[in-house]
C-alpha cells in the first residue's frame, strides 16, 4: 500500500481471526487491529476527521491553537496531525496516565496541562471547558461531543468491518467518548439490523470516581444508548487477564483496554444459543507499548492489578 | 436471598462508610427499597422522583449495565453482584 502522507494511511486495518480464543467453529472471534494506525491507536480516525472538519468550517488556520481534554491516545493522534499542519496543541491530561503517553505528547511538541488524578477525565473535561472560555481564540475540538468523531467511524470503521466480515453478528468496542460505538454502531445497524452492538467500559479504581457530588457526573454529548444492545463494566483484573491471554494464545500484544473489550466479547460469545453461528468483531484499540511502565505485563495478576490502582489504564 | 452491593465512595455516607453491603430483593427496584430501609436516604440518590435511575448513576448486575436489562425491573438471583458507580468521562 502506498500513501501520499502519514495522515492518509489512517484506517483499513487488518481483521484477524482468533483461532485459539474463539469458543468454537460456529462462534468466532475477530480482532480489528487498530494499533496499525499512524500513531498506533484507534483515535487517529477521530482526530483526523475532527481536524479536517474544523478546517472545512474555517476554524483552524496555520498557527492556530487546539485545546483538548484527553487521557492520552486522542492527544497523541491530534499532536501528530497538528505537527504536520502547523497547529499548536495543548492537552489537558489527567496526572494518572502512563509516562509513555506524556512522553509521546511532548515528543510531538504538544503542551500538557495536568489535571488532578482524583478528578479523572471528568476534571480534565471541566478544566478544558474553563480554559477555552478564557481563551476564545483557542479551538477545542471536543472529542466527547464533536459529531465528526463519530462520523469518522460511521464512514470508515463500520464499512471496513462489514466489508471484511459480511457475516458479522456482534461488534464490540470500548466506551469512553462513545464516538466509536455511536459511529460504527449506527452504520452496522443500518446495514445489518440484527447486529448486536456491545460496549465495554473500563471500571477504574476508586480514586477515579472521587466526585464530590453525583451531579458532577458526566455523560458524553455523543452518547445515544439506543445504538447499543448492551454495555459491560470491566475491572482491571479481568482486563489484565484477557490482555495476557491475547498475547499467550494469539500473539497479539494489546493495550489494557483491549483486554476489557475481549472480556465483553467473550461474555456475549457465551450467550450465543447452541447451534447458532456468530462472528464477533472486536477492536484492538492500541498496542501494549504505551503501558509497559505501568507494570501491567510483569509479575502476577495481583501485582499488575495493584500497580493499576488509581491509574487511567484505558 | 442476600445480594452483595458495592457502594461508591460518594455514597458511603449512607452506609456508615461501608464499601459493600448486603440487601434483599428479586428485582433491582426491590433491592433499592430494601437498601433504603437499612440505609435511609440512599434511594433518593439513585432514583429520581419520576421513578427512573438518576442520569449520572450507573448500576451493573454482574458487570452488565441495568439500563439494557430492564432498569429497575432487572431480576436478581442469589449470588448476583450489584455495583453502583457515578457516571464519569472516559477517553
Amino acid at each position: 500500500m502506498r500513501y501520499g502522507s502519514l495522515v492518509e494511511a489512517v484506517g483499513n486495518t487488518p481483521l484477524v481471526g482468533l483461532p485459539t480464543l474463539s469458543p468454537s467453529d460456529d462462534v468466532r472471534l475477530w480482532a480489528k487491529l487498530e494499533d496499525r494506525n499512524p500513531t498506533g491507536s484507534l483515535k487517529d480516525r477521530a482526530a483526523i476527521w475532527m481536524v479536517q472538519q474544523a478546517e472545512k468550517d474555517g476554524l483552524l488556520h496555520p498557527g492556530s491553537t487546539i485545546l483538548e481534554p484527553t487521557s492520552g491516545n486522542t492527544g497523541i493522534s491530534l499532536a501528530m496531525v497538528a505537527r504536520l499542519r502547523g497547529y499548536h496543541l495543548i492537552c489537558v491530561l489527567p496526572e494518572n496516565t502512563s509516562a509513555e503517553r506524556r512522553m509521546l505528547l511532548e515528543m510531538y511538541g504538544a503542551t500538557i496541562i495536568p489535571s488532578p488524578a482524583a478528578g479523572g477525565s471528568n476534571q480534565a473535561v471541566a478544566m478544558a471547558k474553563e480554559l477555552v472560555a478564557e481563551h476564545p481564540d483557542w479551538v477545542m475540538l471536543y472529542q466527547y461531543g464533536n459529531p465528526a468523531a463519530a462520523r469518522a467511524h460511521y464512514e470508515t470503521t463500520g464499512p471496513e468491518v462489514l466489508r471484511d466480515c459480511p457475516t458479522v453478528t456482534h461488534f464490540v468496542a470500548g466506551l469512553g467518548t462513545t464516538g466509536t460505538l455511536m459511529g460504527a454502531g449506527r452504520y452496522l445497524r443500518e446495514h445489518k439490523p440484527d447486529v448486536q452492538i456491545v460496549a465495554a467500559e473500563p471500571r477504574y479504581g476508586e480514586l477515579v470516581y472521587g466526585l464530590r457530588n453525583i451531579d458532577e457526573g458526566f455523560v458524553p454529548e455523543l452518547y445515544d444508548p439506543s445504538v447499543l444492545t448492551t454495555r459491560y463494566s470491566v475491572g482491571a483484573r479481568d482486563a489484565l487477564r484477557r490482555t495476557r491471554q491475547l498475547i499467550e494464545s494469539e500473539g497479539i500484544f494489546a493495550g489494557i483496554s483491549t483486554g476489557a473489550i475481549l472480556q465483553a466479547a467473550l461474555g456475549v460469545a457465551d450467550k450465543v444459543p447452541a447451534g447458532q453461528r456468530a462472528d464477533i468483531v472486536f477492536l484492538v484499540c492500541d498496542g501494549g507499548w504505551k503501558y509497559l511502565s505501568t507494570g501491567a505485563y510483569a509479575g502476577t495478576l495481583e501485582d499488575a492489578e495493584q500497580a493499576l490502582e488509581g491509574q487511567l489504564w484505558a | 436471598m442476600a445480594i452483595d452491593v458495592r457502594i461508591p465512595t460518594i455514597l458511603r455516607q449512607y452506609t456508615g462508610g461501608a464499601k459493600q453491603v448486603e440487601a434483599k430483593g428479586d428485582s433491582l427496584g426491590a433491592l433499592i427499597d430494601d437498601l433504603d430501609a437499612t440505609h435511609p436516604g440512599l434511594k433518593g440518590r439513585l432514583v429520581t422522583d419520576e421513578g427512573t435511575l438518576h442520569r449520572f448513576v450507573n448500576v451493573y448486575v454482574n458487570d452488565e449495565d441495568v439500563r439494557f436489562t430492564g432498569a429497575l425491573d432487572t431480576t436478581l438471583s442469589d449470588g448476583d453482584e450489584v455495583t453502583i458507580l457515578p457516571a464519569v468521562a472516559g477517553g
